[in-house]
């Protein structure tokens, strides 16, 4: 992922020079990679996160003050009914999970020492010996058990009820072993339960108004919708971490506010910054820029009469009609990186390299729409501020029809009720889907032939038995390759156009060091707790 | 005080007692047609129909409209708003760990404001005409018709992100000190007096206005009053009943109005909590803070009614 980073970096600035000269992203991204580079942060050390924090050795001490973008009397220390990054980010301060997922969504352990099995269904996991939770308990099997148990208890409404449902049988065998047997095969188990909804709580928890985890820092106080504060675990079992002595967390829900609030030194980390405030981050020196590619898009969605069972050359017709180059510049305002019709980023372990980038080509639009015959007619295009740029990218697909004397009429439809009255129902329209821990997971929610969430109404034999047989499949070379067969089959056949791959943008005081961006979400992927230090 | 006086004051009392009524109707139907549930809002993508069932038997949802009502208008008079169906706490209990803040908020932009704008206001009546009233009456309309929120933003931009004189947030729990307590409140309630400060002294001005144009003003004059004595000891006292109202309609507006302020200072008082509610579907909050900002409301133009019916000398013998 850094390494890509920095490549690509490479690659754009040598194509600029032939192509239209430097623009405002490349600039961005230069001085934000740079800022890491000058901080000392480590973008350019290759390795895990583990290994970085062996090597790289912060300052102890210190407190810092977060916001973040959303909270509310919502807020909550269960982990099994987390929203959003804030809640996210409170758990993973407090709590820890069997494993996490690293920097290419690879999942990496922590609380689990291994993860073994021999069919992919019956798995055995080892736990690490020797953690006590923040109450002074030894962390056993029991421990798993229960955390991982009560997600099927209808009663703990949890988040991932229908995830959790697979594990037919969790139990321990001894105090550190524990044996769980799924309903079919997974081999992505490891990468599921590094979610932060799986994260594990003691034995017997009913009681979430105080945090009892394992966790770096040890919850002090917790007001939903106020504040958090959690002080340093001086018994945390990862030695030497974390380097903080106190992390406060709160909400600012105002973007602007919380911009400010980083630029007069009031917080050191705000998540969720808009590019427009990008510029005036940049150019103070007490705060520098984080960008994290991500996997979360927004895409243009073909179905019904246009899709891809009825109509699979009005599909290629748009795929190619798709500035890819444009809609980054203009509608992302610089911000993401382009994406080629297949929800895999770059980056990612299965990410399908040798897949050709489709271009722009309003030739072969051409051709292919009038093969479907729709040229001359006025084809209806949903956009809505609720799918991020959509409005912006409708216009500029609707010129790029216009030279070739397609139709588009642009329909603007309020944000408001829009994924429920739109999505999924019109015929040509966006929506925005945001990163998922998996491949498997974003294959089986949006791709497969029954998933609920199928937006084109893609119906693809070859492809549903390869998401089946990947789930199982536990040689990594074969996996990979199924896994890139299956980008391959999206991005010729399905009624999806993903032009660009989204961003995410967060913003830290330039004194915070061990900084690092996460393509899981903000603040590294929500973990930013144990990682980071302030430097005196 | 005589008869007339009191049987005027129950009059107001029972029709605010009758307002508050009508209102907690309008509230809990209003808020039950606002789309979706706590229990959708709750589960959001991950919502299957028997999480959403369970959790809804659960939250008291599946009961009729009708009961509802009876059981929470039941719960208000004892006191008891219920719970909070995000998070399990007791209405009660979250509104009293808010309104605190919000009381200090609007306490502090009480004191500054009120003598402000009734100098200004008094001053620029007795001046009329003059150089401070021109400019004093330009600055109000300026003041009040520049929305709030760009009033905090640049504020916040000057004072904070550029000078650095004050924090761009309004911590109270960091505020031990009294000059800690000025940081903090320093532009929220600059931020409401500018708006609190003008609409009051504009409606102050015109009140004493009134005042000095009728006749008995004119024969104090002739008699060789000071200007000082004459508005302090003559006008004053008559212009009061208009005073209370200007000033009550004004500091209203601190209980629900201050949202954008709360909001921008990060500040945690009452019109977040609502906020907050309103977002999560969480109901019975929403329909607490409501009442709440209702009956706050109430007090004071009741507060003000009284006083115009207690400082109206035709009530008085």
């Amino acid at each position: 992922m850094k390494d890509e980073k920095t490549r690509s970096l490479v690659d754009q600035k040598s194509s600029n020079v032939v192509t239209q000269g430097v623009s405002r992203r490349q600039v961005l991204r230069g001085m934000v990679t740079s800022g890491l580079v000058a901080a000392g942060s480590g973008v350019l050390v290759p390795g895990s996160s583990m290994a970085f924090a062996d090597t790289m050795k912060g300052t102890r001490g210190g407190k810092i003050k977060v916001a973040s973008q959303s909270g509310s009397t919502a807020d909550t220390l269960d982990p099994a009914k987390g929203s959003g990054s804030t809640d996210y980010t409170r758990q993973y301060m407090f709590y820890n999970g069997l494993t996490m997922l690293d920097e290419s969504l690879a999942p990496k352990m922590i609380l689990a020492e291994s993860f073994d099995t021999q069919d992919a269904q019956n798995w055995v996991i080892k736990l690490r010996k020797g953690i006590t939770f923040h109450d002074g308990n030894p962390f056993t099997s029991a421990d798993v058990v229960y955390s991982l148990n009560r997600h099927k208890d209808p009663k703990t409404s949890s988040k991932v009820a229908s995830v959790a449902a697979q594990m037919v049988d969790v139990k321990a065998k001894g105090t550190h072993e524990v044996h769980i047997s799924l309903a079919t095969k997974n081999a992505d188990l490891p990468a599921i339960l590094a979610v932060s909804h799986f994260l594990i709580v003691r034995d017997g928890t009913t009681d979430f108004s105080k945090a009892n985890g394992t966790g770096p820092f040890i919850c002090k106080e917790f007001q939903p919708g106020i504040r958090s504060v959690g002080t340093r675990n001086p018994d945390y079992w990862k030695k030497g971490l974390p380097y903080l002595d106190e992390i406060e967390l709160f909400s600012i829900p105002d973007e602007p506010a919380r911009v400010n609030a980083l630029l007069s030194g009031d917080v050191h980390l705000i998540n969720s910054v808009n590019p427009r405030s990008m510029t005036s981050l940049i150019a103070s020196p007490l705060a520098r820029v984080i960008q994290s590619d991500s996997g979360g898009y927004t895409n243009l969605v073909m179905r019904d009469q246009l899709g891809p069972v009825q109509n699979p050359d009005f599909v290629l017709g748009m795929k190619s009609l798709l500035n890819r180059e444009q809609i980054l510049n203009i509608a992302c305002r610089g911000f993401g990186t382009i994406a080629n019709d297949q929800p895999i980023p770059k980056g990612h372990r299965y990410y399908a390299s040798g897949l050709p980038q489709r271009e722009y080509d309003p030739e072969k639009a051409k051709y292919h729409f009038k093969k479907a015959g729709v040229l001359g007619q006025s084809i209806p295009l949903v956009a809505s501020s609720a799918a991020d740029n959509s409005v912006e990218m409708a216009q500029l697909v609707q010129l790029s029809g216009q030279q070739i004397g397609l139709k588009l009429d642009i329909k603007r439809v309020p944000a408001d009720g829009y994924w429920s009255n739109h999505w999924m129902k019109d015929s040509l329209g966006f929506s925005n889907i945001n990163p998922r821990p998996t491949a498997d997971l974003i294959f089986s929610l949006f791709y497969q032939s029954n998933a609920n969430w199928n937006e084109s109404g893609w119906q693809n034999k070859q492809f549903d038995e390869l998401l089946i047989a990947a789930r199982g499949e536990m040689n990594e070379g074969k996996r990979k390759q199924m896994y890139v067969d299956m980008q391959a089959l999206v991005h010729d056949y399905c009624g999806i156009g993903i032009p660009t791959f989204s961003s995410i943008n967060d913003a830290c005081s330039s004194k915070l060091g061990g900084y690092k961006a996460h393509p899981l979400g903000g603040f590294m992927g929500y973990m930013f707790a144990e990682q980071v230090w302030l430097e005196v | 005080m005589n008869q007339t006086i009191s049987r005027l004051i129950m009059n107001r009392i029972g029709l605010g007692l009758l307002t508050l009524w009508i209102v907690s109707l309008v509230i809990f139907m209003i808020t039950n047609l606002l789309p979706g549930d706590a229990a959708q809002e709750l589960l959001g993508q991950s919502a299957t129909p028997e999480t959403l069932a369970a959790l809804r038997t659960q939250l008291g949802l599946d009961l009729p409209i009708y009961t509802r009502y009876v059981q929470w208008l039941g719960g208000l008079l004892v006191g008891d708003a219920g719970y909070s169906m995000v998070n399990g706490m007791s209405i009660m209990e979250l509104i009293w760990s808010r309104l605190p803040n919000t009381l200090i908020l609007a306490a502090f932009a009480t004191i500054v404001s009120v003598p402000v704008a009734l100098s200004i206001g008094i001053f620029s009546a007795m001046y009329r005409g003059s150089w401070f009233d021109r400019y004093s009456n330009m600055l109000a309309v300026f003041a009040v018709s520049v929305p709030e929120f760009l009033i905090a933003t640049i504020a916040v931009l000057i004072f904070a992100v550029k000078l650095g004189w004050f924090s761009a947030l309004s911590h109270i729990e960091s505020a031990h000190t009294f000059g800690e307590m000025l940081t903090v409140f320093a532009m929220p309630v600059l931020t409401l007096c500018s708006v609190l400060v003008a609409q009051m002294a504009r409606m102050t001005r015109a009140a004493v206005i009134d005042q000095l144009s009728s006749p008995y003003v004119e024969m104090a004059l002739l008699k060789g009053a000071s200007p000082i004595r004459i508005v302090l000891r003559h006008v004053f006292p008559n212009a009061l009943g208009p005073i209370a109202n200007a000033i009550a309609l004004s500091l209203s507006y601190l209980l629900g109005g201050v949202i954008i302020v709360e909001s921008i200072f990060n500040y945690p008082g009452i019109a977040t909590l609502m906020l907050n509610a309103v977002s999560t579907r969480d109901m019975p909050l929403v329909q607490g803070c409501a009442m709440l900002f209702c009956f706050g409301y109430l007090i004071l133009v009741l507060i003000a009614d009284i006083c115009e019916i207690a400082s109206n000398p035709r009530l008085r013998t």
